[in-house]
């Protein structure tokens, strides 16, 4: 415990010199439970404007719940959800998304059936504005999505999809940006483009609370990490802090593997 | 409103020759034509499968209240339309009507739909939480309960409780029928798409990534029932008037079955294709195959074996078989049609002439 103590303080005197101190997202003992089952039982967390934070753990660790329950898809059986200073707990999805917050959800899920800009353009579903800046920068990120605008967005490959869903995402304009295992199903070439566009994204100014069984790659990006284990928080870090971790090497890096 | 492309143009040329083959029908067809009932039956039917369609094709709910709505509309307007001197002799066995004016002919069929849309919209409250098959029973289970409740005796004084209501106003020219479900088509295809369309859409190929962005789904799946009902309403208005005569056995499930029939013909997610298909299937089960329930046809002089009264239906349901079989995804599939890349696919390849009849009008 004392560890956690000493990485937050480093932490918080880091942050002081080039962030604002107030908190972008505050998570206060979140309880989830799927029937008798508690999904996510007591778990919370602090996220600071500009970051990357993960949450990392083993399947059925509660992460997914947890986004779930940030975006207003699930309803939290206890525990607040603090973003900006307002309790969005309980808000419908619709308005947390106008607030800021925008999921990439689990598996892609993008609209099989409409073009690439069609999907596109329902990411950005609640806005009123023009949107061709907005069309403009996800193009400029993913340069294949131009390429292939007119497609249905079920004829591309996994990780078009995947780069169609961050596109998605971020036409709302999000301050929080969500991704819930971005690597999943992924070839690791693949992965590793997706990563180092969630390091450009955030360079943009959009923070990123990312969900993530690859552990490994991670923590390499992430400011912050969380580690879950059914539903309870372990352990918490800095990501590279994380990454040296002999019990986090041994669970979920295979441990001769690092580096 | 956007520029006109090759594309559109096209598609507005063919409405425009469709258009008039349907005016040189109604001027210059002897009166005795089979092309005016069936004309009346595809226009009704269209606007019935094109209401459903937005519903089951672009919502991706799967409801089969049709013919509950129908039923509504059509009493509504079938009330609403019976010039006063004749009320108290339609009504005879109640007395009179409640009603003792009548409206003009589009303001009774905007009620049919306001009814129609009323009623979706207070069983879509319970109803609308449930998904697909459970969806579909529940909304069959509101058409047979409409169906019953109008014949009560109770209600008597407003819906003529079992007996049928006849001398409403309805027109016989099939051109009041073409604008009616024209302009409620154009309606639905501007909804279609607009962002509500799309949004529509994203629900229909994944609920939780549409929840996901911020589309409300309570919200759009009544919008889209709701508006889906509207037509229907107007639908089974349309349907008053091809029957001048409305009485509540007639509206069952198997007209439902029917109009589902007609937009998986056509292709579940295609305006075009629903059309397509409700010209084709009430012209040949009305009409062009009509000859094979006749015992006594006779081709090049010999007698055929086995025709007589219902052999039709068994020849037609083959004809389903093998378009099911051959067309998947029903005649259109999710595509809408094309004139210009027809022509232009015909232009390029010379490939042979395909039927693009009973197309967008």
């Amino acid at each position: 415990m004392s560890d956690i103590k000493n990485y937050e303080i480093k932490d918080f005197q880091h942050d002081s010199e080039h962030t604002q101190k107030e908190k972008l997202l505050e998570i206060k003992n979140l309880k989830v439970q799927f029937g008798g089952i508690k999904a996510v039982d007591g778990i919370s967390i602090d996220m600071r404007p500009g970051r990357i934070v993960t949450l990392i753990g083993a399947n059925g660790a509660g992460k997914s719940t947890t986004l779930r329950s940030i975006a207003g898809i699930i309803k939290p059986q206890e525990g607040e959800i603090i973003f900006q200073g307002e309790n969005i707990t309980g808000w419908s999805p619709d308005k947390i998304v106008s607030a800021g917050i925008s999921m990439c959800p689990e598996g892609r899920k993008v609209f099989p059936n409409l073009t690439v800009l069609e999907n596109l353009k329902i990411g950005a579903y609640l806005r009123k504005d023009k949107l061709d800046d907005d069309i403009e920068y996800v193009y400029s990120l993913f340069p294949r999505l131009k390429e292939r605008h007119w497609q249905f967005a079920g004829t591309l490959s996994g990780g078009e999809q995947q780069m169609l869903a961050v596109g998605r995402a971020l036409m709302s304009r999000p301050k929080l940006l969500m991704m819930d295992e971005p690597s999943l199903g992924l070839a690791p070439l693949v992965v590793k483009d997706i990563f180092e566009i969630i390091k450009t994204i955030n360079q943009n100014g959009v923070s990123v609370l990312l969900v993530e069984q690859n552990a490994n790659m991670a923590l390499k990006v992430a400011r912050w990490a969380y580690v879950l284990e059914t539903g309870h928080i372990t352990m918490e870090g800095r990501g590279e802090e994380l990454l040296a971790d002999e019990s986090i090497k041994e669970a979920y890096l295979g441990k001769q593997k690092t580096k | 409103m956007k520029i006109l492309t090759k594309k559109s143009m096209c598609n507005l040329a063919l409405v425009i020759v469709l258009l008039i083959v349907l005016v040189c029908i109604e001027l210059f067809a002897p009166a005795t034509s089979m092309w005016f009932s069936v004309l009346r039956k595809v226009f009704t039917f269209s606007l019935a499968a094109v209401s459903m369609n937005l519903l089951n094709g672009f919502t991706g709910l799967f409801s089969l209240g049709q013919a509950g709505f129908m039923l509504l509309g059509a009493y509504t307007y079938a009330v609403l339309t019976i010039p006063t001197d004749l009320r108290h002799t339609v009504f005879r066995n109640y007395g009179d009507s409640i009603f003792n004016f009548q409206l003009p002919l589009v303001i009774a069929l905007i009620c049919a739909g306001i009814v129609a849309a009323f009623f979706a919209y207070l069983i879509g409250l319970p109803v609308l939480r449930l998904k697909s098959d459970y969806l579909a029973i529940a909304t069959l289970g509101f058409a047979e309960i409409a169906r019953g409740l109008v014949q009560l005796q109770q209600f008597g004084p407003v819906t003529n409780g079992p007996d049928p209501i006849n001398n409403f106003t309805a027109p016989k020219n099939i051109l009041v029928y073409a604008a009616i479900a024209g302009v409620c088509i154009l309606i639905i295809i501007m909804l279609i798409d607009s962002t509500y369309g799309r949004a529509f859409k994203a629900i229909r190929d994944d609920e939780i990534a549409a929840e996901a962005m911020g589309i409300n789904l309570a919200h759009h799946k009544r919008l889209s029932f709701v508006t889906s009902s509207f037509f229907c309403g107007i639908a089974g208005a349309m349907l008053a008037m091809c029957n001048t005569s409305v009485s509540s056995v007639s509206f069952t499930s198997s007209m439902t079955y029917q109009i589902l029939l007609v937009v998986v013909i056509g292709g579940i997610g295609s305006v075009s294709g629903s059309l397509i298909a409700a010209f084709i299937y009430y012209a040949s089960s009305e009409w062009w195959l009509k000859f094979l329930d006749l015992e006594t046809f006779t081709a090049a002089g010999t007698k055929i074996p086995l025709l007589g009264p219902g052999f039709r239906m068994v020849v037609f349901s083959v004809l389903i078989m093998i378009i099911v079989l051959f067309f998947r995804s029903g005649i259109m599939g999710t595509r809408e049609i094309d004139v210009y890349g027809f022509f232009c696919k015909l232009a390029g390849k010379g490939k042979a002439k395909k039927a693009q009849e009973g197309g967008a009008n």
